[in-house]
């Protein structure tokens, strides 16, 4: 790819960008979140098409009109969020597209035939006759590496793969990627996690802002010279952090029960949560997606209702307790879907700060909103927090990149001085620079005598950050554990439901 | 002016372009031979003369109660199309206030006639509201029953307590119960044999619909209320998080558009111009609401100009019938021109990504990139 300029209205998204791939090696697409990597990956995949440049393979120019080109060329791609039918067969999904047919009737023997051999060749272990919503994370991502194996693609593309996946299952996935260059084909890996890099990467190019910075070998780099490269300054990679001073108790859960939808399977969502979270303390509760932790934060912010049990908050009983009441009482909560429930995109910046507030003496009087003050008070926050928008207190929401809206939430959210800061995947698609400067402020909250309850998935995150982690499965804990006591291989285990340890409240 | 307002402008006046455009297309294919003199009386019968000028404001009048009125359920992410039977049953309302009391002074028994027709509205739009808020039934649904149950309602009470048997409407209103002229009688007329004057009989009821949506505009825009209502609105499981009663938004919101449309009702038929038909017909007000609604973009100060031009374009059609234009033709006409006017949003879009390109192309990538804050690929 050579000179590709893709631009968007109001921004650039590759300014230039140049990126060799060589046959048979792993070459690792480095940068921070909006710095233009799947907008490349994108025009490589006819997704987009470019403004400027030219794509060459084998040394011949190429024009790439739309995925069935890139298909034709051996481009193939696993995007972040899987492109599957889900009432499909794995085998169905992977012929989708390129059946063989004789006189419209499909044949899938030859098919069959392929796909098993080439799940055997990379030790897939995967049931082809199993519908995709029966599976499990980590296999529909096989199933799509399969799809592109039997289009006898040659160049891969990876789109953020491991970020929905165990520790074990990334381990997996390297080999296979390790394998798959072994056999002459050419993977391009869009990450942002510099441990894979160095696991598995021959090369990495590095794009910051639609330019691209330089491509490395990855032997010879070290992570925080990458690090450096992608975010432009020089970055701490682990955190500064001193020991806890745990104080009493801020919030108490005892018996906490909710069912599920009948709907589903009716299978309890939670059941019989215990826990406390004490001032002073960061709480984490791992585990992978889905296993209920959006529910217990549902219902401890009272998002939604619960079926049993006490949620009791510096002494007082908040189980039935409406929302308002509860943020009155103490809870602030930076919820896992920011654009869902966190903002009103709609709003510019300054209304967003006063979304718990509006109603409050400080920022209103007989029922009129007081302009200045909330426009006073959104500069201040905007300082404090470094928040970067384009026209300031008066910008919407959505025009501000994802770094600078989860800021915003945190701004407006710590700012209430709670007892109980409910931070929920705060750091879920944000750039190392962000997510250094949210972990600071999450410690910077213990550190005050706040009690901190962090729901992760990511394992780094957890590990760095937390006091002490509750590992959550199928809707309960399986896991009280220190995290100096505990690798992420154990970690892992818990979390997939293969160990289970006694939780102590 | 700033650049989002400048693109709504420019958007309405594209959408009204295209409409006026196909509109005169169809009136070359229904009489080719007088197609463009009527093309031109559509476009300007509205100014011809002062008296036609007052015609247009008072024909505005309801539908710019109206078209605040869908505008107010939309900023709260309601669709009321139920505008139609808030209006009549608030149209009820105040004739059979303006018939009877007769004790009251004028003055009195008007302002209780415009406050009942408020109330009754929105006690109609209150019923589609708890029924969403509460029992989660659409309003679209709920409302379309509402216009019908109005409808009948109606026919039923005009046909009982004001009937006149001889035009088959309801009994005109005593001079006494119709809106003050306030001396626009004077301002809006012409001359047609020397010393005699015809007058339009625009009231105070368009300075009322003017007041009405700078208040809603005040409401929308300045008041705790408004931010509530516009969370819910925009964005409902944020406004839920944020501990905003959802449910008395809808209601609270749903009760104000009926007010709004139910006052409409009232300076309409307290206008000495309309008396209500015993008849099962739909009132069309609350339809052309919409469509005033979409023109303005919602926007309360917008929709007092969008009404006024929709009402302009409404007189000039209905004049072409003396080129021989059937109603029919005329109607087909308007509605296209209006119809158009639904695709405002889409031309706005459109226009924002063309437009935005060509005024970016004088400036510098890094400029550009300054303006929108931080990058969002």
């Amino acid at each position: 790819m050579r000179n590709i300029t893709k631009e968007f209205p109001g921004i650039i998204a590759n300014d230039c960008v140049t990126l060799q791939l060589k046959k048979g090696e792993i070459h690792a697409l480095l940068g921070e979140n909006g710095a233009g990597k799947s907008t490349l990956m994108s025009v490589l995949f006819g997704l987009y098409r470019q403004e400027a440049g030219e794509i060459y393979k084998n040394g011949e120019s190429v024009q790439i009109q739309g995925p069935n080109d890139a298909n034709r060329l051996g481009i193939g791609m696993v995007h972040q969020h899987f492109k599957l039918v889900h009432n499909f067969t794995v085998l169905e999904n992977i012929v989708l597209g390129v059946e063989t047919t004789k006189s419209g009737v499909l044949q899938m023997k030859e098919a069959r035939d392929k796909v098993l051999s080439l799940s055997k060749k990379y030790a897939f272990d995967i049931d082809i006759d199993k519908e995709v919503r029966h599976i499990s994370v980590g296999m529909q991502q096989r199933v799509e590496i399969l799809k592109m194996l039997y289009r006898d693609n040659e160049i891969l593309i990876f789109d953020e793969p491991t970020a929905v996946l165990t520790p074990q299952e990334i381990e997996a996935l390297m080999q296979t990627m390790r394998d798959m260059a072994a056999e002459g084909k050419s993977i391009l890996f869009i990450t942002h996690k510099l441990d894979e890099i160095k696991l598995v990467a021959d090369r990495c190019s590095v794009l910051r802002k639609g330019k691209m910075i330089g491509t490395v070998d990855v032997a010879a780099t070290t992570k925080e010279e990458m690090s450096e490269m992608m975010v432009g300054r020089k970055v701490i990679l682990s955190l500064d952090k001193n020991e806890a001073t745990v104080g009493e108790t801020i919030l108490q859960v005892r018996n906490l029960s909710r069912r599920g939808n009948e709907s589903k399977s009716g299978k309890a969502q939670l059941s019989n949560i215990n826990f406390d979270v004490k001032a002073g303390e960061i709480l984490c509760i791992a585990g992978i997606e889905g296993n209920g932790q959006t529910d217990l934060v549902y219902a401890l912010t009272g998002l939604s209702d619960i079926d049993s049990g006490t949620i009791i908050l510096n002494g007082t009983d908040i189980s039935k307790a409406k929302i308002r009441k509860r943020t009155e009482a103490g809870i602030s909560h930076i919820p896992e879907d920011r654009h869902r429930h966190g903002l009103v995109l709609d709003y510019t910046l300054a209304y967003n700060t006063v979304l718990q507030t509006y109603y409050t003496p400080r920022f209103q009087a007989k029922g009129f909103l007081k302009m200045k003050t909330i426009l006073d008070y959104a500069r201040k926050l905007i300082e404090r927090f470094d928040i970067r928008s384009g026209q300031g207190e008066v910008t919407s929401t959505r025009a501000m990149s994802g770094g600078n809206q989860q800021k915003v939430i945190l701004a407006r959210e710590i700012d209430r001085d709670p007892q109980l800061l409910i931070a929920v995947q705060p750091t879920r698609g944000l750039d190392v620079g962000a997510i250094e400067y949210i972990h600071s402020q999450l410690l910077a909250q213990r550190d005050s005598g706040k009690a901190v309850l962090l729901i992760s998935l990511e394992l780094e995150e957890v590990m760095n950050v937390s006091d002490r982690i509750l590992v959550m499965y199928e809707g309960e804990f399986v896991a009280d554990v220190n995290p100096k006591d505990v690798t992420f291989q154990e970690l892992g285990l818990y979390m997939s439901g293969a160990k289970r340890s006694e939780v102590a409240v | 002016m700033n650049k989002d307002a400048l693109m709504s402008f420019l958007s309405s006046l594209v959408v009204l372009a295209v409409g006026l455009l196909i509109g005169f297309v169809i009136l070359l294919v229904s009489n080719a031979s007088s197609a463009w003199e009527a093309f031109r009386t559509i476009l300007t019968f509205g100014f011809r003369g002062i008296r036609n000028v007052g015609d247009v404001l008072l024909g505005a009048t309801p539908i710019i109660m109206t078209g605040l009125s869908v505008a107010f359920a939309f900023k709260t992410g309601l669709f009321n199309i139920g505008a139609t039977g808030q209006f009549a049953f608030g149209g009820l309302v105040a004739i059979l206030v303006g018939h009877n009391f007769e004790g009251l002074p004028n003055g009195l028994r008007i302002i209780l006639a415009l406050l009942a027709a408020t109330a009754a509205g929105a006690a109609w739009g209150a019923i589609p509201g708890l029924l969403k808020a509460f029992r989660n039934v659409h309003e679209v649904i709920s409302c379309i029953m509402t216009n019908y149950i109005g409808m009948f309602l109606v026919t039923f009470l005009v046909d009982r307590y004001a009937f006149n048997p001889a035009i088959g409407r309801s009994q005109a209103l005593p001079e006494g119960s119709n809106l003050p002229t306030l001396g626009f009688q004077y301002i809006f007329r012409e001359e047609f044999l020397p010393g005699f004057y015809r007058s339009s009989q625009v009231n105070v009821g368009i300075l009322i619909a003017i007041f009405t949506a700078i208040l809603m505009y005040i409401i929308l825009e300045k008041t705790t209320f408004g931010y509530e209502l516009k969370a819910c609105g925009f964005n409902k499981d944020a406004a839920k998080y944020a501990g905003i009663n959802q449910n008395r938004s809808i209601v609270a919101s749903m009760m104000i558009a009926g007010g709004l449309a139910g006052l409409g009702g009232a300076l309409l038929y307290t206008s000495g111009t309309e008396t209500m038909s015993a008849a099962n017909v739909l009132l069309p007000y609350g339809f052309t609401g919409i469509s005033v609604a979409f023109l303005g973009l919602s926007n309360p100060i917008g929709i007092i100009f969008s009404g006024t031009l929709v009402s302009y374009l409404f007189l000039g059609g209905a004049r072409t019938q003396v080129l021989g234009f059937s109603i029919e033709v005329v109607e087909i006409v308007i509605s296209v021109i209006i119809y158009f006017c639904a695709f405002v949003f889409l031309v706005k879009t459109f226009l924002g990504k063309h437009i935005g390109r060509l005024l970016r192309r004088g400036k510098s990538p890094e400029q550009d990139r300054a303006d929108k804050g931080g990058e969002s690929a």
